[in-house]
């Protein structure tokens, strides 16, 4: 019988050297710095701050110069590092209508005020390989003749609030939300539990979750309300001043579908809403949280349970967290001798008596 | 701070947000270009954390915890008595104690100096970042036009 118990110290030691020398690469190839990250990679470096929770982009860009691009790894760096500040409060939430937009689009409406605004998007590239990009030169700069709007851009679902077509969204008296990262998940979470795990939760398994509801997986028949990603300012109060001061400003991607619903007993037939807020320009998050977000809501909007996975609050807040789910199923590489040493003792006592009966039933 | 009027906590809010928003670079730049260097006691050591931030459902319905971002704070005060305070983005003590020096001189007699020489020109340049991305937003701005079909 053998069972390990120690060792390895000296394995372990060189197999985080010769990580070290991987992660560097060939050294005839200039190395990467972290502002390079932050600048160049900053899709990357937005996924990590949003399902890290933590909005810090140099922080993000190490933890993926860290692990060596693999955003997961660079994730479980983050959320760790975030356990070891103290939090010296909660902000007032953000008010997304004062958001400066680099990009707002409506699927609903094509004249909504304020416009159609494109921004830095992938939409309408032709995805074929730019092998410009592999050859070193100047990026082209971009046009600036645009007039810069001014003043803040409605909501579009405000234009469906004034004829009360849609379902709308108040704020309670007592608004201080729970927070799942100060205390156990608990079952019924409620919206504001669940809008957390979303805007943290994996890319994608919220993405599957949504797609899932598109293809009948529990249909609710969304439309993009509106997309838009810009900066808005962060307000806390500060005890010792008794008044609430901007602390920062981060940017945010906020999409808010628009849905069919077609009525039930207490409500009249008019639109409901799904809603996905995300740290960075993390577009396809937004649209995924929104969705799942509306497949959640089927109680508290009187539609049936149709038992489909978008609509089980369980099932999606208990496996959208990956650094949960990747601790739970990568911890069954690490050593399980002795584990294993029982059910080896286990499975030779079964078959000794499986086989000494099957001698006896022979004998006899 | 709670019997300040109204007029002098407005203002108080501005440049403090303008200093928390500030690029640490241009802030600091101008800072040292400035050259002021007043004595001060720490009433808090910088000190580097999380402030959770939060939205709300739908924009305007519940609130919701959306994640934590980084920030520092600290206290300060000067040797005649005033007191400046910071709670800034991102983990640069250096940038908290200059906000906060910058907080308790525009409580006093340097005003005007402190505003001329570090918060107007940080501002303008936060203002000209800002809307040199307006305009490029402005760029990408759909103009639908009607196709007339048919004669």
């Amino acid at each position: 019988m053998y069972v390990a118990v120690k060792g390895g110290e000296r394995a372990i030691d060189n197999a985080h050297q010769w990580l070290a020398e991987e992660r560097r690469g060939d050294r005839d190839v200039a190395e990467l710095s972290v502002d390079q990250i932050r600048e160049q990679l900053s899709l990357a470096v937005n996924r990590v701050m949003a399902e890290g929770s933590l909005y810090d982009p140099d922080l993000a860009a190490l933890a993926i110069k860290q692990a060596r691009g693999d955003l997961i790894e660079a994730i479980f760096l983050i959320r760790a590092y975030r356990t070891t500040l103290p939090r010296f409060g909660a902000s007032e939430p953000v008010d997304t209508g004062a958001m400066a937009c680099d990009r707002r689009i409506s699927a609903t409406f094509k004249d909504a005020p304020g416009g159609q605004v494109l921004g830095p998007t992938f939409d309408y590239t032709h995805r074929l390989l730019d092998f410009a990009l592999a050859a070193e030169g100047l990026a082209p700069e971009a046009a600036t003749e645009g007039e810069p709007a001014t003043g803040p851009v409605p909501h579009v679902t405000e234009f469906l609030n004034h004829e009360g077509l849609i379902q709308q969204e108040h704020a309670p008296a007592h608004d201080t939300p729970r927070d799942l990262t100060r205390e156990p998940l608990e079952l019924p979470a409620g919206r504001p539990l669940r809008l957390q795990a979303l805007t943290r939760g994996d890319e994608g398994f919220v993405l599957g979750m949504a797609y899932s509801t598109q293809r009948g997986y529990g249909r609710n028949h969304p439309f993009v309300g509106e997309l838009r990603i810009g900066t808005v300012a962060v307000e806390m109060e500060v005890p010792e001043l008794g008044f609430a001061v901007e602390i920062g400003e981060v940017v945010l991607t906020e999409c808010e579908t628009v849905n069919q619903f077609v009525g039930s007993k207490s409500e009249p037939p008019q639109f409901t809403r799904g809603y996905g807020l995300v740290f960075g320009q993390t577009e396809r998050k937004a649209i995924s949280m929104a969705l799942v977000d509306r497949a959640l809501r089927w109680e508290e909007l009187g539609e049936d349970n149709v038992g489909v996975p978008a609509q089980d609050e369980e099932f999606v807040l208990y496996h959208s967290d990956n650094i949960q789910a990747t601790g739970f199923l990568e911890h069954i590489k690490l050593p399980h001798y002795v584990d294993f040493q029982s059910e080896l003792e286990l499975i030779r006592k079964l078959r000794r008596e499986a086989m000494e009966g099957e001698r006896r039933e022979a004998a006899e | 701070m709670k019997d300040l009027p109204d007029s002098d906590v407005a203002a108080r809010q501005a440049w403090m947000g303008v200093l928390a928003k500030a690029p640490a670079a241009a802030l600091l730049s101008a800072w040292d270009a400035h050259g002021l260097t007043p004595a001060f006691t720490w009433l808090r050591a910088p000190e580097v954390g999380g402030v959770m931030v939060r939205g709300r459902a739908g924009a305007t319905g519940a609130a919701f915890n959306l994640g934590e971002m980084t920030v520092t704070r600290c206290a300060l005060k000067l040797a005649d008595g005033r007191v400046g305070h910071a709670v800034v983005q991102g983990r640069d003590t250096r940038k908290a104690e200059v906000a906060a020096l910058c907080d308790a001189l525009m409580q006093g007699a340097e005003a005007a100096q402190v505003r001329a020489a570090v918060l107007d020109p940080v501002e303008a340049t936060m203002a000209r970042a800002a809307h040199t991305r307006a305009a490029k937003a402005a760029a990408t701005k759909v103009d639908f036009f009607t196709m007339v079909r048919g004669d």
